[in-house]
């Protein structure tokens, strides 16, 4: 069963062909015997993940069950989970047992779905490989060898094992969907503002957005809805009415006008992947949509522009971990000043402590109006970049991420190689509009994955698209060899 | 060598909002340590700040009420600094776009003239918690229930030119927050508080002086003693051959001194940036007139009407309508002494001078507020109406209002523990003239042979042999006559 998607698993449920608690203790026994392969857990919840599914399995047996009841999923460890240990991948918050739910968490498990655990991360959601994680590194199951993409690598690797059949993840420059790119599976990350972020630990608040990792379109489209909505706890979130995204997966393609963004294809760009986006290209256009080439010339000034807001942003976020309310606490300090010192010293990584110094430094009295001012400036230039566009064309389609899953530790001594791996996912967090990726095909053996975006609120469009392809193709069916066996040795 | 003072004032009003102003908590001062702290308060990992928006309503009363322009777009920014009574390590603020600007109020110096202040401007705030030493060795505690209570931060103008004159427009917004009912204006519970920034500079010079912020006042006897103490300080210094640092200084109200805190160097650097987690506050012509609909009757304007409408001077209806409680009493003493009807000026004007005069005096010796006086509007009324109808003078009123306040009597029952009224009976009153007259031979024959002055020698015989209950006005027509032979 741990190959079925989502909406499969929810019809053989409702067929009563295995129970919520066969499905779930199978699902836990992938999680343990992959955890020293994968590492993509930080902590695993088998007790009240038999407790919820033995609720459900009720719910199945009573005729309450909903759409989602009985579905497992894992939680990225950047959602708060009441009771559970939710340390955003830092030894800061290793000690943290979170008193209230995320909203994400309150929604799902309103849904009846079942939380096998929670997934590793980079600390704090800094990274794009996963190695920053306190919890060491989450491995890519395409190769052990390799890295699964960051922030949300272990949700991206949860899912490509089929250890999970879905799992939430949040991105502020590309975390769920370069992961996903290089795991093989899909994520979106919706329009800034669609999902609440209360319960979602910050790292730059008007970038981060929640979202979903899955096996395909159709199971994103499941969980996103029942996760999406108006929070009067988070004052971004947007009040529009959610639409149900799986009613209009299926709907036709003809005439849709695909934009794309010049500026990607130009350089960068590993010619084997560019290739697999191009072959993708064509399955739209035999689907009857249109190719348009559009510039968005601010683009490429997308990376140094986010790495003046989201450190600025995180240095701030940052603050409260200061060793006095709850978190690590330095050992016998001194004076306050030592207790703060030596509390964040010793609670962040160095990833965390690079972008909390760049971000303390552009905000600084003398460098606001250089740096940050002008990123904020530049950040406007690019949203109407995508504005223009999207007067022009439907969706813009192109790579997720220059190339493939790299070595582990390959670019960890080089941190501004690190951050153009986010060089195309990150425009999107910039201007707020959702954007996805989708596995379109293998080079060496490793996954590449292709980005759909669109304007604002246009997650049906991106769904319904995303779905269209995938029904022409099964790369997302593709399950990497060590993990296609029911049981893991 | 002549110095001109320099003074501008950052006031912190406490917004009487029933929750916070970022999360649903209790504001109620003087519960409990962190009984009122919530995980928004406390800044846990993952939660968020959402809008009080009766906290921006107050906000935008005080603003139309100081006549300062409301912000049609304001916006929150963050002003980044560690300290334990900070959970977030940061404050939310406003800082380049607050919710007021551009306001003035008008105070009276000390020769009658009006001289107005400038408002630069009023943003909204959060403020911090507590830090709590006492009892605890070795160790600080953190009382986080005051954390996240909302402030209205009003800056001035640097236009006050004497600790005098600060004190004066200190205590004319402390006026208005209470008739505006958005601060409950408690000084010793730190509801209302105030920094002072002094300087000094030489008579005619164009410059202003460097300026020390002076921080931790909370009285309005602190803030002339404060004031004062930093102006001699920076005069002597100047004097002296040194020169003023810009720095903020710490009043200690014990040693009646300023002493230095951090200097401009220490000082930190904020990194204010505007607030992600919230929308920019935006208002419209319409929230603006919807507010200033609910704006009651503003100190200045009840003044104004006391003089002209009641006749009051200009400093009586001042008095008066310091607090919107006094305001309060005195129009329903007014009243009730004209049976219900508007007073006429002589009624406003006898309720005036008694209410600013013997009532002021005795609450302000029992150090009382109007609203615990020990005698009511009513009682107090039932005095006046003693004198409006001649029972007792001016002077046995002011003996049964000390019976009354002592004694917790009406008015009727002070006059009769003081053995009656007012004796207007011309037969009784000629009956004593007679016997004094009798009694005081000489003085009657020197009087009657030019010296005038002794009349009043005779005034003050009758009255006393009258028990001091004879009315003046009758006693003066019939001593006259008498006299006169």
């Amino acid at each position: 069963m741990h190959n079925l998607t989502l909406s499969e698993l929810a019809k053989k449920l409702r067929a009563k062909e295995f129970s919520v608690t066969e499905l779930t203790k199978s699902l836990l026994a992938r999680i343990e015997a992959s955890q020293p392969k994968l590492n993509a857990f930080i902590t695993v919840t088998s007790e009240s993940a038999l407790a919820q599914a033995a609720a459900s399995d009720r719910a199945f047996a009573a005729g309450s069950a909903g759409p989602l009841t009985g579905l497992p999923l894992a939680h990225k460890d950047i959602f708060c989970t009441t009771g559970v240990r939710t340390s955003c991948g830092s030894k800061m918050l290793d000690n943290f047992v979170s008193p209230y739910d995320a909203t994400v968490v309150e929604k799902l498990n309103a849904a009846g779905m079942v939380t096998l655990g929670k997934t590793n991360m980079d600390e704090f959601a800094m990274g794009s490989s996963n190695e920053t994680s306190y919890y060491g590194p989450v491995k890519n199951p395409w190769d052990t060898q390799l890295v699964p993409g960051g922030s949300s690598g272990g949700s991206a690797a949860a899912v490509a094992a089929r250890i999970a059949p879905v799992a939430t993840a949040t991105d502020t420059g590309g975390s769920i969907r370069q992961p996903a790119s290089l795991c093989g599976v899909t994520g979106i990350k919706p329009t800034y503002g669609r999902v609440s972020r209360y319960g979602m630990i910050a790292f730059a608040s008007s970038l981060d957005q929640g979202g979903v990792i899955s096996q395909s379109a159709e199971d994103a489209a499941m969980v996103l809805g029942a996760m999406s909505g108006f929070d009067p706890r988070d004052s971004t979130s947007v009040d529009a009415p959610v639409p149900n995204y799986v009613e209009t997966l299926n709907a036709p393609l003809s005439g849709l006008k695909i934009g794309l963004i010049q500026e990607f294809f130009e350089k960068g760009l590993d010619a084997s992947v560019e290739k697999l986006i191009r072959d993708a290209l064509k399955v739209y256009e035999k689907l009857g949509a249109k190719l348009v080439e559009v510039k968005l010339p601010a683009l490429p000034l997308s990376v140094p522009t986010y790495y003046v807001v989201a450190p600025a942003e995180c240095s701030s976020n940052l603050a409260r971990f200061d060793g006095v309310r709850y978190g690590y606490r330095a050992k016998d300090p001194k004076d306050l000043m030592d207790l703060y010192k030596r509390s964040r010293g010793e609670g962040f990584g160095a990833e965390v402590k690079r972008r909390i110094m760049t971000g303390t430094y552009v905000l600084s009295a003398g460098y606001y109006d250089a740096y940050y001012l002008k990123a904020q400036r530049v950040r406007q230039l690019i949203n109407q970049d995508f504005k223009r566009a999207f007067g022009e064309v439907d969706v813009l389609i192109g790579p997720t991420a220059p190339d493939v899953a790299f070595g582990i530790g390959a670019k960890a001594s080089d941190p501004i190689q690190m951050y153009l791996n986010d060089i195309y996912t990150i425009g999107a967090n910039l201007a707020g509009v959702p954007a996805m990726s989708i596995p379109c095909g293998f080079v060496r053996n490793l996954p590449v994955g292709l980005q759909i975006a669109g304007p604002h609120f246009a997650e049906a469009k991106l769904l319904n698209v995303a779905h269209a392809y995938q029904k022409e193709t099964d790369w997302h069916r593709q399950i990497p060899a060590a993990f296609k066996a029911e049981k893991l040795s | 060598m002549s110095w001109e003072t320099v003074i501008g004032l950052e006031i912190h009003a406490q917004l009487s909002t029933k929750s916070k102003i970022f999360s649903g908590s209790a504001t109620a001062y003087g519960s409990s340590p962190n009984s009122q702290a919530n995980l928004v308060d406390l800044a846990y990992p993952g939660v968020l700040p959402v809008l009080n928006g009766e906290a921006v309503r107050m906000a935008v009363k005080f603003g139309l009420a100081v006549d300062a322009t409301i912000a049609p777009r304001s916006v929150f920014a963050r002003k980044n600094y560690f300290y334990p009574d900070l959970p977030k390590g940061y404050q939310i603020s406003q800082y380049e776009l607050p919710v007021v600007a551009g306001g003035h109020m008008d105070i009276v110096l000390d020769d009658g003239s009006k001289k107005r202040i400038g408002i630069t401007r009023a943003h909204l705030e959060e403020d911090a918690g507590k830090s709590l030493h006492e009892g605890l060795p070795r160790q600080s505690g953190i009382d986080l229930n005051r954390a996240g209570t909302p402030l209205i931060e009003i800056v001035s103008e640097p236009d006050m030119r004497s600790a005098k004159e600060a004190v004066a427009y200190l205590k004319k917004v402390h006026t208005l927050v209470r008739y505006l009912e958005i601060c409950d204006g408690n000084m010793q519970e730190g509801s209302f508080r105030c920094d002072a920034n002094v300087s000094v500079r030489k008579v005619g010079a164009e410059k202003f002086g460097t300026r020390a912020e002076i921080k931790n006042i909370n009285s309005f006897r602190f803030v002339e003693k404060a004031i004062n103490y930093e102006v001699a300080r920076q005069i002597d210094l100047l004097e002296g051959g040194g020169k003023v640092v810009q720095e903020t200084r710490l009043y200690d109200p014990d040693k009646g001194e300023t002493r230095s805190m951090r200097s401009k160097e220490e000082a930190n650097d904020y990194r204010y940036f505007p607030d992600p987690d919230l929308l920019p506050v935006e208002i419209d012509a319409a929230y603006i007139a919807n507010v200033k609909s609910t704006l009651p009757e503003l100190p200045d304007q009840k003044a104004a009407r006391f003089v002209s409408s009641l006749g009051l001077s200009e400093y009586d209806a001042g008095v008066l309508t310091s607090s919107k409680e006094l305001a309060a009493y005195y129009e329903q003493v007014a009243k009730l002494l004209a049976g219900g009807k508007d007073a006429s000026k002589e009624q406003a004007k006898l309720a005036a001078n008694w209410v600013a005069g013997s009532l002021a005096a005795a609450l302000n010796e029992h150090n009382l507020e109007i609203t615990e006086s020990r005698i009511d509007a009513n009682r107090f009324a039932g005095l006046l109406v003693r004198i409006a109808d001649g029972t007792i003078s001016g002077k046995m009123a002011k003996d049964a209002f000390e019976k009354m306040w002592a004694e917790n009597l009406d008015a009727d029952g002070a006059i009769k523990a003081l053995g009656g009224g007012q004796v207007s009976d011309p037969a009784a009153i000629e009956k004593v003239i007679d016997e004094v007259m009798a009694k005081n031979p000489g003085q009657l024959a020197d009087y009657r042979s030019g010296k005038d002055k002794l009349f009043g020698f005779f005034v003050g015989q009758v009255m006393k042999a009258s028990g001091g209950k004879a009315n003046p006005a009758l006693l003066n027509d019939l001593l006259k006559k008498k006299l006169a032979g």
